[in-house]
């Protein structure tokens, strides 16, 4: 068996499964936020009204909550979401609740591996179609809707079909300026938007041995625009140093055997990779950077689960440092615990002096809800991960997607730029 | 099942396009409905009569885990939609909290079948008649599990030990 099917196994007590076979896995995490908590409250609203119980949940210990797509609040609608999100945490026990203004908090999938919430080896699902990301840790994480997280929050269960895999083999290092989120660019670009639908989208490989855990979190996150189940990365040594920095112990280390078997096999050269960007208005629309259309922006943003993890803002910093911004740019650590690190390591004052402003953690503009959404004609670049019609706000608005540091030199000359031609 | 079609031939229809985030706050199925589709047809409103099936290409539902989504079709008056493929999460939120039927339907069907069409959708026969113009398609059977879940009225009511 392959890593996905071993977990999946254990989850539902088999000793083998097989892609395709239908099994309920026992769930070891579940998270939701802001926009899916008050949807997993309403279902929970409509089964009491059915008459089926909701008095508790199978295990308040495994639940974990955060606030981000719509804070800091910008009206009452979201402000009374929190409210809601908060009596429900209070009520039903759940402890893990990171709240805006209260310390750490910042965007859910940030937090799954800033604070360590998730684990190698985890069945582990949330209320969010980039739950896929923090399979880079070794476990099995996969996005659900609300009815499903609702389901899991009593039942401590979900129904899976077990997912062929994919297999991206990435052989040696990628170059200098070429960063984790150019090659999963690339290969959304080759595979397409459906390329990955339903499938488990697994990475190895000497490239992947060499990249850092938060360079695999960009991969794995990036799975979701190729419409697949989960992305993972088998669980090694940096991923056991990275979470015990982070407070984790007792570790189950899961991966595929020698004889696992893979639906296809892809394999890249990292050496003949180049910086890419996804032209509107979608994550397959691939060109090389150097060349894109020349179209004057409007806007840089770096933020998002994507592309705000403290490598990101490290990659940023590298280029901006003594330069100044020609547009509009932000800049919003995806987490309290990365702005604070950017702040001790002396990254905001390269953004400050360069004319950035820096923001909150949130989702608010990434999916065009709040905190910097774009007007009608607007260009932006941005780390983010999807650039549908209308995805960073006005329909007539347009993003281009990128690395951080793609996003970063572009924010310097004001047109998309190869940090590799930045004088 | 019988309905009117409202087509959209294209490919990768996005939760961004059929329920825009701005509306991600908003948790009231009835307000969810008035803004359907709102970033690619600003008619559908308008237009949507109780019953009718929106017919699309591939990959249906790409993007967010929203169950906004499939919510604001259902609230639309919207009980199926017919698409080449549809993209995981849509298609798993529309059974599990039975919003709606996800039809897989073929390249013929998806090219014969009009704007305005009548349908009889027979999901025990696995066949969609196409009234208007009197042809009749095979429509992808649903898997073993997906079935149930339908049959039951969605996954709270499915029980895993008895199915």
């Amino acid at each position: 068996m392959n890593i996905v099917e071993k977990i999946l196994a254990r989850g539902s007590g088999k000793s083998k499964v097989s892609p395709d076979d239908v099994i309920f896995a026992n769930v070891d995490k579940v998270m939701m936020h802001d926009v899916s908590g008050p949807g997993v409250i309403k279902v929970f609203d409509k089964l009491k009204k059915q008459g089926i119980s909701v008095d508790k949940l199978w295990d308040p210990t495994k639940v974990w909550v955060a606030e981000d797509h719509f804070v800091p609040s910008a009206e009452k609608v979201s402000a009374e979401n929190i409210v809601k999100l908060s009596k429900f945490t209070k009520h039903y026990g759940i402890e893990k609740h990171f709240k805006y203004g209260m310390g750490q908090y910042g965007i859910c999938h940030t937090i799954s591996h800033e604070e360590a919430m998730v684990m190698p080896g985890d069945v582990y699902v949330g209320g969010d179609s980039h739950t896929n990301t923090t399979g880079a840790l070794g476990a099995f994480a996969c996005g659900l809707g609300h009815t499903d997280i609702a389901y899991v929050l009593l039942h401590g269960k979900i129904w899976f079909k077990v997912p062929e895999t994919y297999y991206f083999k990435i052989n040696g290092k990628l170059p200098d300026h070429v960063m984790a989120k150019d090659l999963i660019l690339k290969i959304i670009g080759d595979i397409g938007t459906d390329g990955g639908n339903y499938r488990t989208m697994q990475f190895g490989g000497t490239g992947i041995d060499e990249m850092s855990v938060e360079s695999r979190l960009t991969m794995c996150n990036m799975t979701t625009e190729a419409g697949a189940k989960n992305g993972i990365v088998e669980p090694d040594q940096k991923v056991v140093d990275y979470l015990s920095s982070r407070g984790a112990t007792n570790f189950n280390l899961i991966k595929g055997d020698d004889d696992a078997e893979y639906e296809k096999l892809f394999e890249y050269e990292s050496s003949e990779l180049e910086p890419v960007v996804a032209k509107p208005f979608s994550p397959e629309n691939i060109t090389i950077v150097r060349e894109a259309p020349s179209v004057e922006l409007d806007k840089s943003y770096i933020g998002s689960c994507t592309g705000a993890k403290y490598e990101d803002l490290v990659a940023v910093a590298k280029i901006l440092k003594g330069r100044k911004v020609k547009i509009r740019t932000e800049i919003l650590p995806a987490a309290i615990s990365i702005y604070q690190r950017a702040m001790e390591n002396g990254l905001l004052k390269i953004f400050l002096d360069a004319g950035v402003t820096v923001g909150p953690p949130t989702c608010g503009a990434c999916c065009g809800a709040h905190m910097g959404v774009l007007a009608k004609d607007e260009i932006c670049i941005s780390t983010t991960n999807r650039n549908f019609p209308g995805r960073m706000g006005h329909i007539e608005s347009q993003t281009y997607l990128s690395s951080p540091m793609v996003a970063a030199a572009s924010a310097v000359t004001g047109k998309i730029t190869d940090p590799r031609d930045l004088q | 099942m019988k309905g009117a079609i409202i087509k959209y031939a294209q490919d990768n229809i996005d939760t961004d396009v059929i329920i825009p985030g701005q509306y991600l706050k908003v948790h009231d199925y009835a307000e969810l409905a008035t803004h359907a589709m709102e970033g690619l047809d600003p008619d559908f409103h308008s237009k949507v009569k109780e019953g009718d099936f929106i017919l699309s290409g591939k990959n249906f539902g790409c993007g967010s885990s929203r169950e906004h989504a499939p919510i604001a079709l259902s609230h639309s008056g919207i009980k199926a939609v017919l698409a080449l493929s549809f993209a995981r999460i849509f298609y798993r939120n529309s059974v599990d909290g039975a919003f709606l039927l996800p039809i897989e339907i073929d390249e013929d069907a998806y090219n014969e079948i009009s704007e305005g069409d009548e349908i009889d959708i027979d999901i025990s026969t696995n066949e969609i008649k196409n009234i208007t113009k009197n042809k009749t398609y095979k429509m992808k059977p649903f898997s073993e599990i997906i079935g149930k879940i339908i049959s039951a009225g969605g996954i709270f009511k499915y029980n895993p030990d008895q199915n």
